[in-house]
Protein backbone atom coordinates (compact mmCIF):
# COMPACT_ATOMS: atom_id res chain seq x y z
CA UNK A 1 0.00 0.00 0.00
CA UNK A 2 1.12 3.57 -0.54
CA UNK A 3 1.96 6.03 2.18
CA UNK A 4 -0.87 8.40 2.93
CA UNK A 5 -0.65 12.10 3.81
CA UNK A 6 -2.82 12.79 6.85
CA UNK A 7 -2.00 16.49 7.13
CA UNK A 8 -0.42 18.61 4.41
CA UNK A 9 1.48 21.79 5.22
CA UNK A 10 -1.63 24.00 4.98
CA UNK A 11 -3.67 21.77 7.30
CA UNK A 12 -0.61 21.44 9.53
CA UNK A 13 -0.46 25.20 10.07
CA UNK A 14 -4.21 25.40 10.72
CA UNK A 15 -3.89 22.64 13.29
CA UNK A 16 -1.06 24.40 15.13
CA UNK A 17 -3.11 27.61 15.13
CA UNK A 18 -6.17 25.86 16.49
CA UNK A 19 -4.17 24.15 19.25
CA UNK A 20 -2.77 27.55 20.27
CA UNK A 21 -6.23 29.05 20.57
CA UNK A 22 -7.48 26.05 22.55
CA UNK A 23 -4.56 26.50 24.94
CA UNK A 24 -5.37 30.19 25.33
CA UNK A 25 -9.02 29.35 26.07
CA UNK A 26 -7.94 27.30 29.08
CA UNK A 27 -4.78 29.03 30.21
CA UNK A 28 -5.49 32.69 29.42
CA UNK A 29 -2.31 34.73 29.61
CA UNK A 30 -0.14 31.75 30.68
CA UNK A 31 0.85 33.50 33.92
CA UNK A 32 1.00 30.22 35.83
CA UNK A 33 1.26 27.82 32.91
CA UNK A 34 4.39 26.29 31.40
CA UNK A 35 4.78 24.15 28.30
CA UNK A 36 7.04 21.11 28.44
CA UNK A 37 8.01 19.18 25.33
CA UNK A 38 8.99 15.53 25.51
CA UNK A 39 12.32 14.65 23.94
CA UNK A 40 13.10 13.97 21.21
CA UNK A 41 10.20 14.75 18.83
CA UNK A 42 7.81 16.58 21.14
CA UNK A 43 10.11 19.56 21.32
CA UNK A 44 9.42 20.39 17.66
CA UNK A 45 5.70 20.68 18.41
CA UNK A 46 6.62 22.79 21.44
CA UNK A 47 8.83 25.17 19.43
CA UNK A 48 6.09 25.74 16.85
CA UNK A 49 3.40 26.31 19.48
CA UNK A 50 5.65 28.62 21.47
CA UNK A 51 6.49 30.90 18.57
CA UNK A 52 2.84 31.03 17.45
CA UNK A 53 1.56 31.69 20.99
CA UNK A 54 4.12 34.45 21.51
CA UNK A 55 2.92 36.19 18.35
CA UNK A 56 -0.72 35.92 19.42
CA UNK A 57 -0.18 36.92 23.05
CA UNK A 58 2.77 39.27 22.56
CA UNK A 59 4.65 37.89 25.56
CA UNK A 60 7.21 35.24 26.30
CA UNK A 61 5.95 31.78 27.23
CA UNK A 62 7.96 29.67 29.71
CA UNK A 63 9.01 26.41 28.11
CA UNK A 64 11.17 23.41 28.90
CA UNK A 65 12.33 20.12 27.42
CA UNK A 66 12.02 16.85 29.27
CA UNK A 67 13.96 13.68 28.54
CA UNK A 68 12.34 10.45 29.73
CA UNK A 69 14.98 7.85 28.79
CA UNK A 70 15.79 6.81 32.36
CA UNK A 71 12.08 6.49 33.22
CA UNK A 72 11.11 4.19 30.36
CA UNK A 73 9.57 0.83 31.16
CA UNK A 74 11.42 -1.00 28.38
CA UNK A 75 14.96 -0.76 29.78
CA UNK A 76 16.75 -4.09 29.07
CA UNK A 77 13.84 -5.10 26.84
CA UNK A 78 15.23 -3.43 23.73
CA UNK A 79 18.09 -4.54 21.52
CA UNK A 80 19.95 -1.29 22.01
CA UNK A 81 19.57 1.35 24.71
CA UNK A 82 17.99 4.62 23.64
CA UNK A 83 20.18 7.69 23.35
CA UNK A 84 19.31 10.13 26.14
CA UNK A 85 18.60 13.75 25.15
CA UNK A 86 18.95 16.77 27.36
CA UNK A 87 16.42 17.91 29.90
CA UNK A 88 16.15 21.64 30.15
CA UNK A 89 13.82 22.83 32.88
CA UNK A 90 15.29 25.99 34.38
CA UNK A 91 12.30 26.94 36.50
CA UNK A 92 10.29 25.57 39.37
CA UNK A 93 7.24 23.54 38.37
CA UNK A 94 5.86 23.74 41.91
CA UNK A 95 2.14 24.65 41.73
CA UNK A 96 2.37 25.40 37.99
CA UNK A 97 -0.12 24.27 35.38
CA UNK A 98 1.84 22.10 32.99
CA UNK A 99 1.04 21.15 29.43
CA UNK A 100 3.07 18.12 28.35
CA UNK A 101 3.60 18.09 24.62
CA UNK A 102 4.42 15.21 22.28
CA UNK A 103 4.02 14.52 18.58
CA UNK A 104 2.24 11.14 18.52
CA UNK A 105 0.16 9.54 21.29
CA UNK A 106 0.11 5.79 20.67
CA UNK A 107 0.42 3.25 23.51
CA UNK A 108 0.63 5.92 26.22
CA UNK A 109 3.79 4.43 27.67
CA UNK A 110 5.93 7.45 26.78
CA UNK A 111 3.48 9.74 28.55
CA UNK A 112 3.48 7.48 31.62
CA UNK A 113 7.29 7.78 31.73
CA UNK A 114 6.98 11.52 31.11
CA UNK A 115 4.72 11.95 34.12
CA UNK A 116 7.22 10.12 36.34
CA UNK A 117 10.11 12.15 34.97
CA UNK A 118 8.16 15.38 35.46
CA UNK A 119 7.27 14.67 39.08
CA UNK A 120 10.99 14.35 39.90
CA UNK A 121 11.08 18.13 39.47
CA UNK A 122 8.37 18.93 42.00
CA UNK A 123 4.61 18.92 42.50
CA UNK A 124 2.73 20.73 39.77
CA UNK A 125 -0.82 21.99 40.28
CA UNK A 126 -2.20 20.28 37.21
CA UNK A 127 -0.81 18.42 34.21
CA UNK A 128 -2.45 18.30 30.80
CA UNK A 129 -1.43 16.53 27.61
CA UNK A 130 -1.24 17.93 24.12
CA UNK A 131 -0.47 15.72 21.16
CA UNK A 132 -0.25 16.49 17.46
CA UNK A 133 -1.59 13.05 16.49
CA UNK A 134 -3.74 10.71 18.58
CA UNK A 135 -3.69 7.10 17.36
CA UNK A 136 -6.87 6.14 19.14
CA UNK A 137 -7.86 2.62 20.21
CA UNK A 138 -4.18 1.74 20.49
CA UNK A 139 -3.56 2.53 24.15
CA UNK A 140 -1.82 0.14 26.55
CA UNK A 141 -2.51 2.43 29.50
CA UNK A 142 -5.49 4.57 30.53
CA UNK A 143 -4.06 7.85 29.22
CA UNK A 144 -5.89 10.39 27.06
CA UNK A 145 -4.86 13.75 25.61
CA UNK A 146 -6.56 17.04 26.52
CA UNK A 147 -5.67 18.71 23.22
CA UNK A 148 -5.42 16.75 19.97
CA UNK A 149 -4.21 17.98 16.59
CA UNK A 150 -5.76 15.12 14.69
CA UNK A 151 -7.19 11.75 15.62
CA UNK A 152 -6.10 8.84 13.46
CA UNK A 153 -7.43 5.30 13.22
CA UNK A 154 -4.51 3.08 12.34
CA UNK A 155 -3.30 -0.47 12.38
CA UNK A 156 -0.43 -1.68 14.57
CA UNK A 157 1.59 -2.39 11.43
CA UNK A 158 1.32 1.23 10.39
CA UNK A 159 3.48 4.07 11.54
CA UNK A 160 2.62 7.74 11.89
CA UNK A 161 5.42 10.19 11.10
CA UNK A 162 5.22 13.89 11.91
CA UNK A 163 7.67 15.72 9.67
CA UNK A 164 8.97 19.26 10.14
CA UNK A 165 10.08 22.00 7.77
CA UNK A 166 13.21 22.51 9.89
CA UNK A 167 14.27 18.87 9.68
CA UNK A 168 12.62 16.95 6.86
CA UNK A 169 12.01 19.98 4.64
CA UNK A 170 8.21 20.12 4.77
CA UNK A 171 5.50 20.24 7.43
CA UNK A 172 3.33 17.17 7.05
CA UNK A 173 1.97 14.10 8.78
CA UNK A 174 2.23 10.74 7.05
CA UNK A 175 0.70 7.33 7.62
CA UNK A 176 3.39 4.83 6.64
CA UNK A 177 2.92 1.16 5.91
CA UNK A 178 5.78 -0.76 7.45
CA UNK A 179 6.41 -4.42 8.07
CA UNK A 180 7.19 -4.10 11.76
CA UNK A 181 5.34 -0.87 12.64
CA UNK A 182 5.99 1.32 15.66
CA UNK A 183 4.82 4.41 17.46
CA UNK B 1 22.90 4.50 20.32
CA UNK B 2 25.33 1.64 20.38
CA UNK B 3 26.01 -0.51 23.36
CA UNK B 4 29.32 -0.69 25.16
CA UNK B 5 31.69 -3.10 23.44
CA UNK B 6 32.44 -4.86 26.74
CA UNK B 7 30.40 -7.05 29.10
CA UNK B 8 32.43 -6.08 32.19
CA UNK B 9 34.47 -3.04 33.13
CA UNK B 10 37.82 -4.58 34.03
CA UNK B 11 40.13 -1.88 32.77
CA UNK B 12 40.42 1.09 30.45
CA UNK B 13 42.61 -1.11 28.25
CA UNK B 14 39.51 -2.99 27.01
CA UNK B 15 37.50 0.14 26.14
CA UNK B 16 37.37 1.84 22.76
CA UNK B 17 37.23 5.60 22.32
CA UNK B 18 33.58 5.20 21.31
CA UNK B 19 32.90 3.42 24.61
CA UNK B 20 34.45 6.27 26.57
CA UNK B 21 32.50 8.87 24.58
CA UNK B 22 29.29 6.92 25.23
CA UNK B 23 30.03 6.77 28.96
CA UNK B 24 30.71 10.53 29.00
CA UNK B 25 27.54 11.50 27.13
CA UNK B 26 25.48 9.25 29.43
CA UNK B 27 27.24 10.75 32.47
CA UNK B 28 26.30 14.25 31.24
CA UNK B 29 22.66 13.23 31.61
CA UNK B 30 23.19 11.67 35.02
CA UNK B 31 24.98 14.79 36.21
CA UNK B 32 21.75 16.65 35.47
CA UNK B 33 19.80 14.03 37.39
CA UNK B 34 21.94 14.31 40.54
CA UNK B 35 21.52 18.08 40.59
CA UNK B 36 17.72 17.96 40.71
CA UNK B 37 15.36 18.05 43.69
CA UNK B 38 14.70 14.30 43.31
CA UNK B 39 18.06 12.78 42.47
CA UNK B 40 16.85 9.36 41.47
CA UNK B 41 15.69 7.51 38.35
CA UNK B 42 13.90 4.15 38.28
CA UNK B 43 15.92 2.48 35.49
CA UNK B 44 17.57 -0.32 37.51
CA UNK B 45 14.76 -1.22 39.85
CA UNK B 46 14.97 -4.92 38.93
CA UNK B 47 18.77 -5.16 39.27
CA UNK B 48 20.72 -6.21 42.36
CA UNK B 49 24.32 -5.13 42.81
CA UNK B 50 26.87 -6.42 45.32
CA UNK B 51 29.71 -4.15 46.39
CA UNK B 52 32.63 -6.32 47.45
CA UNK B 53 35.46 -4.43 49.08
CA UNK B 54 38.43 -6.58 50.00
CA UNK B 55 40.49 -3.44 50.55
CA UNK B 56 39.79 -0.18 52.37
CA UNK B 57 37.95 2.59 50.58
CA UNK B 58 35.87 5.62 51.47
CA UNK B 59 35.22 7.64 48.34
CA UNK B 60 34.93 4.85 45.80
CA UNK B 61 32.68 2.73 48.00
CA UNK B 62 30.33 5.59 48.87
CA UNK B 63 30.35 6.82 45.30
CA UNK B 64 29.42 3.42 43.86
CA UNK B 65 26.76 2.86 46.48
CA UNK B 66 25.23 6.27 45.85
CA UNK B 67 25.34 5.74 42.08
CA UNK B 68 23.56 2.40 42.46
CA UNK B 69 20.90 3.84 44.73
CA UNK B 70 20.29 6.81 42.44
CA UNK B 71 19.59 4.28 39.68
CA UNK B 72 17.14 2.47 42.02
CA UNK B 73 19.14 -0.76 42.12
CA UNK B 74 19.05 -2.99 45.20
CA UNK B 75 22.43 -2.87 46.89
CA UNK B 76 24.26 -5.25 49.22
CA UNK B 77 27.60 -4.38 50.76
CA UNK B 78 30.44 -6.58 51.81
CA UNK B 79 33.81 -5.77 53.32
CA UNK B 80 36.53 -8.35 53.82
CA UNK B 81 37.17 -7.38 57.41
CA UNK B 82 34.78 -9.21 59.68
CA UNK B 83 33.77 -11.69 56.94
CA UNK B 84 34.42 -15.36 56.23
CA UNK B 85 37.42 -14.40 54.09
CA UNK B 86 39.44 -14.45 57.30
CA UNK B 87 38.20 -18.03 57.83
CA UNK B 88 39.95 -19.16 54.65
CA UNK B 89 37.18 -18.93 52.02
CA UNK B 90 38.42 -18.40 48.45
CA UNK B 91 37.40 -15.41 46.33
CA UNK B 92 35.33 -17.49 43.90
CA UNK B 93 33.54 -19.29 46.74
CA UNK B 94 32.77 -16.03 48.50
CA UNK B 95 31.41 -14.49 45.32
CA UNK B 96 29.45 -17.57 44.27
CA UNK B 97 27.76 -17.61 47.65
CA UNK B 98 26.77 -14.00 47.16
CA UNK B 99 25.63 -14.66 43.60
CA UNK B 100 23.36 -17.51 44.69
CA UNK B 101 21.37 -14.74 46.36
CA UNK B 102 20.54 -13.62 42.77
CA UNK B 103 22.92 -10.75 42.25
CA UNK B 104 23.23 -9.31 38.73
CA UNK B 105 26.35 -7.21 39.05
CA UNK B 106 29.43 -7.17 41.23
CA UNK B 107 31.51 -4.09 42.00
CA UNK B 108 34.81 -5.27 43.42
CA UNK B 109 37.94 -3.79 44.94
CA UNK B 110 40.70 -6.26 45.64
CA UNK B 111 44.39 -6.00 46.61
CA UNK B 112 45.50 -8.47 43.90
CA UNK B 113 46.13 -7.20 40.37
CA UNK B 114 43.95 -9.15 37.92
CA UNK B 115 41.34 -10.10 40.53
CA UNK B 116 38.51 -8.49 38.54
CA UNK B 117 39.48 -10.34 35.35
CA UNK B 118 39.84 -13.59 37.29
CA UNK B 119 36.35 -13.16 38.69
CA UNK B 120 34.74 -12.14 35.40
CA UNK B 121 36.02 -15.35 33.78
CA UNK B 122 34.41 -17.47 36.46
CA UNK B 123 31.02 -16.01 37.34
CA UNK B 124 27.83 -15.18 35.48
CA UNK B 125 27.33 -11.67 36.86
CA UNK B 126 28.75 -8.46 35.36
CA UNK B 127 31.92 -7.25 37.05
CA UNK B 128 32.97 -3.66 37.59
CA UNK B 129 36.53 -3.21 38.74
CA UNK B 130 36.73 -0.68 41.56
CA UNK B 131 40.51 -1.07 41.80
CA UNK B 132 42.57 -4.27 41.63
CA UNK B 133 45.90 -3.89 43.40
CA UNK B 134 48.41 -1.91 41.36
CA UNK B 135 46.69 -2.78 38.07
CA UNK B 136 43.71 -0.56 37.10
CA UNK B 137 41.04 1.69 38.57
CA UNK B 138 38.95 2.41 35.48
CA UNK B 139 36.13 4.50 36.95
CA UNK B 140 38.66 6.86 38.56
CA UNK B 141 40.36 7.40 35.19
CA UNK B 142 36.99 7.99 33.53
CA UNK B 143 35.94 10.56 36.10
CA UNK B 144 39.33 12.30 35.91
CA UNK B 145 39.09 12.59 32.13
CA UNK B 146 35.43 13.63 32.42
CA UNK B 147 36.44 16.39 34.85
CA UNK B 148 39.17 17.60 32.47
CA UNK B 149 36.64 17.61 29.62
CA UNK B 150 34.23 19.61 31.77
CA UNK B 151 36.87 22.10 32.90
CA UNK B 152 38.80 22.58 29.64
CA UNK B 153 36.09 21.72 27.08
CA UNK B 154 37.96 18.77 25.63
CA UNK B 155 40.61 16.22 26.53
CA UNK B 156 42.08 15.97 23.05
CA UNK B 157 45.39 17.78 22.69
CA UNK B 158 45.66 18.62 26.40
CA UNK B 159 48.85 17.95 28.32
CA UNK B 160 48.44 16.06 31.58
CA UNK B 161 51.18 15.29 34.07
CA UNK B 162 50.72 12.59 36.70
CA UNK B 163 52.98 13.25 39.67
CA UNK B 164 53.97 10.86 42.45
CA UNK B 165 54.02 7.16 43.15
CA UNK B 166 53.51 5.88 39.61
CA UNK B 167 54.99 2.48 40.46
CA UNK B 168 52.25 1.50 42.91
CA UNK B 169 49.39 3.45 41.40
CA UNK B 170 46.47 1.83 39.60
CA UNK B 171 45.10 5.32 39.05
CA UNK B 172 48.20 6.24 37.05
CA UNK B 173 47.96 3.30 34.65
CA UNK B 174 44.23 3.72 34.04
CA UNK B 175 44.66 7.47 33.60
CA UNK B 176 47.49 7.06 31.09
CA UNK B 177 45.44 4.63 28.97
CA UNK B 178 42.25 6.70 29.18
CA UNK B 179 43.87 10.04 28.42
CA UNK B 180 45.81 8.61 25.50
CA UNK B 181 42.67 7.04 24.01
CA UNK B 182 41.07 10.48 24.16
CA UNK B 183 44.02 12.09 22.42
CA UNK B 184 45.80 13.80 25.34
CA UNK B 185 49.55 13.86 25.90
CA UNK B 186 50.68 12.32 29.18
CA UNK B 187 53.81 12.82 31.26
CA UNK B 188 54.69 11.07 34.50
CA UNK B 189 56.83 12.75 37.11
CA UNK B 190 58.35 11.45 40.34
CA UNK B 191 61.51 10.09 41.95
CA UNK B 192 63.36 7.57 39.75
CA UNK B 193 62.56 4.77 42.18
CA UNK B 194 58.80 5.36 41.88
CA UNK B 195 58.67 5.47 38.07
CA UNK B 196 58.41 1.97 36.55
CA UNK B 197 61.16 0.96 34.14
CA UNK B 198 60.10 0.99 30.48
CA UNK B 199 57.04 3.15 31.19
CA UNK B 200 58.05 5.17 28.10
CA UNK B 201 56.91 2.13 26.09
CA UNK B 202 53.36 3.27 26.90
CA UNK B 203 54.11 6.44 24.97
CA UNK B 204 54.38 8.74 27.98
CA UNK B 205 57.02 11.34 28.67
CA UNK B 206 59.04 11.00 31.86
CA UNK B 207 60.38 13.79 34.04
CA UNK B 208 62.07 13.84 37.41
CA UNK B 209 61.72 17.59 37.82
CA UNK B 210 58.40 18.90 39.11
CA UNK B 211 58.85 22.47 37.86
CA UNK B 212 59.77 21.27 34.38
CA UNK B 213 56.70 19.01 34.34
CA UNK B 214 54.35 21.75 35.57
CA UNK B 215 55.61 24.27 33.01
CA UNK B 216 54.78 21.74 30.28
CA UNK B 217 51.29 20.72 31.38
CA UNK B 218 47.68 22.00 31.33
CA UNK B 219 46.59 19.65 34.10
CA UNK B 220 48.52 18.20 37.06
CA UNK B 221 47.16 15.06 38.70
CA UNK B 222 48.86 14.68 42.09
CA UNK B 223 49.00 11.13 43.47
CA UNK B 224 49.44 9.94 47.03
CA UNK B 225 52.50 8.01 48.15
CA UNK B 226 51.11 4.50 48.67
CA UNK B 227 53.05 3.62 51.79
CA UNK B 228 50.87 0.56 52.37
CA UNK B 229 52.10 -1.01 49.14
CA UNK B 230 55.77 -0.11 49.63
CA UNK B 231 57.72 -3.01 51.08
CA UNK B 232 61.05 -1.15 51.00
CA UNK B 233 62.08 2.50 51.29
CA UNK B 234 61.87 4.18 47.89
CA UNK B 235 63.08 7.63 48.99
CA UNK B 236 64.94 8.96 52.04
CA UNK B 237 62.10 10.79 53.80
CA UNK B 238 58.61 12.18 53.27
CA UNK B 239 60.03 15.64 54.00
CA UNK B 240 62.50 15.33 51.13
CA UNK B 241 59.78 13.96 48.83
CA UNK B 242 57.53 16.84 49.74
CA UNK B 243 60.31 19.38 49.04
CA UNK B 244 61.08 17.93 45.60
CA UNK B 245 57.68 16.68 44.39
CA UNK B 246 55.09 18.38 46.58
CA UNK B 247 52.87 20.96 44.92
CA UNK B 248 52.72 24.23 46.87
CA UNK B 249 51.27 27.67 46.25
CA UNK B 250 54.67 29.21 45.59
CA UNK B 251 55.52 26.97 42.67
CA UNK B 252 51.94 27.10 41.34
CA UNK B 253 51.93 30.92 41.31
CA UNK B 254 55.34 31.09 39.64
CA UNK B 255 54.14 29.19 36.55
CA UNK B 256 53.58 31.09 33.32
CA UNK B 257 49.98 29.81 32.97
CA UNK B 258 47.16 28.70 35.22
CA UNK B 259 46.99 24.92 35.39
CA UNK B 260 44.22 22.67 36.69
CA UNK B 261 45.10 20.71 39.83
CA UNK B 262 43.57 17.26 40.41
CA UNK B 263 43.90 14.62 43.09
CA UNK B 264 42.11 11.25 43.21
CA UNK B 265 42.13 11.25 47.04
CA UNK B 266 42.79 10.48 49.78
CA UNK B 267 44.96 13.58 50.17
CA UNK B 268 48.00 13.59 52.40
CA UNK B 269 48.01 17.33 53.04
CA UNK B 270 51.51 18.71 53.28
CA UNK B 271 53.07 15.76 51.44
CA UNK B 272 52.13 15.68 47.75
CA UNK B 273 49.98 18.81 47.92
CA UNK B 274 49.71 21.66 50.41
CA UNK B 275 46.39 22.72 51.91
CA UNK B 276 46.30 26.10 50.20
CA UNK B 277 46.69 24.44 46.78
CA UNK B 278 44.16 21.66 47.53
CA UNK B 279 41.60 24.30 48.52
CA UNK B 280 42.48 26.85 45.80
CA UNK B 281 40.24 27.74 42.88
CA UNK B 282 42.58 25.92 40.50
CA UNK B 283 41.84 22.67 42.31
CA UNK B 284 38.97 20.52 40.99
CA UNK B 285 39.26 17.84 43.65
CA UNK B 286 35.67 18.14 44.85
CA UNK B 287 34.31 18.32 41.29
CA UNK B 288 36.10 15.02 40.70
CA UNK B 289 34.16 13.49 43.57
CA UNK B 290 30.84 14.84 42.26
CA UNK B 291 31.58 13.62 38.75
CA UNK B 292 32.49 10.23 40.20
CA UNK B 293 28.85 9.55 41.00
CA UNK B 294 27.68 10.53 37.51
CA UNK B 295 30.39 8.44 35.81
CA UNK B 296 29.63 5.40 37.94
CA UNK B 297 25.91 5.77 37.25
CA UNK B 298 26.70 5.82 33.53
CA UNK B 299 28.96 2.76 33.69
CA UNK B 300 26.46 0.74 35.73
CA UNK B 301 23.52 1.84 33.57
CA UNK B 302 25.27 0.91 30.33
CA UNK B 303 26.48 -2.46 31.63
CA UNK B 304 23.05 -3.23 33.10
CA UNK B 305 21.47 -2.49 29.72
CA UNK B 306 23.29 -5.57 28.43
CA UNK B 307 22.06 -7.94 31.13
CA UNK B 308 19.58 -10.34 29.58
CA UNK B 309 16.20 -10.73 31.19
CA UNK B 310 15.32 -14.18 32.43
Amino acid sequence: MENQVILNSKQFELTINRLCHQLIETHGDFSSTVLIGLQPRGIHVLKRLKSRLEIILGKEITCGNLDITFYRDDFRRREKPIIPSTTNINFSIENKNIVLIDDVLFTGRTIRSGLDALLAYGRPNRVELLTMIDRRFRRHLPIQADYVGKTVDSMISERVAVEWKEIEGEDKVLLLYTVEGNG
Amino acid sequence: MDNLSVEHLIGIRDLTKADIDLIFSTADNFKQVINRPIKKVPSLRDITIANLFFENSTRTKLSFELAEKRLSADVINFSASGSSVSKGETLVDTVNNILSMKVDMVVMRHPNPGAAKFLSDRIGARVVNAGDGTHEHPTQALLDAFTIREKLGTVEGKKVVIVGDILHSRVALSNILCLQKLGAEVMVCGPTTLIPKHIDKLGVKVSHNLRHALEWCDVANMLRIQLERQDIKYFPSLREYSMLFGLNKEILDSLSKEIVVMHPGPINRGVEITSDVADSKQSVILQQVENGVAIRMAVIYLLAAKIERQ
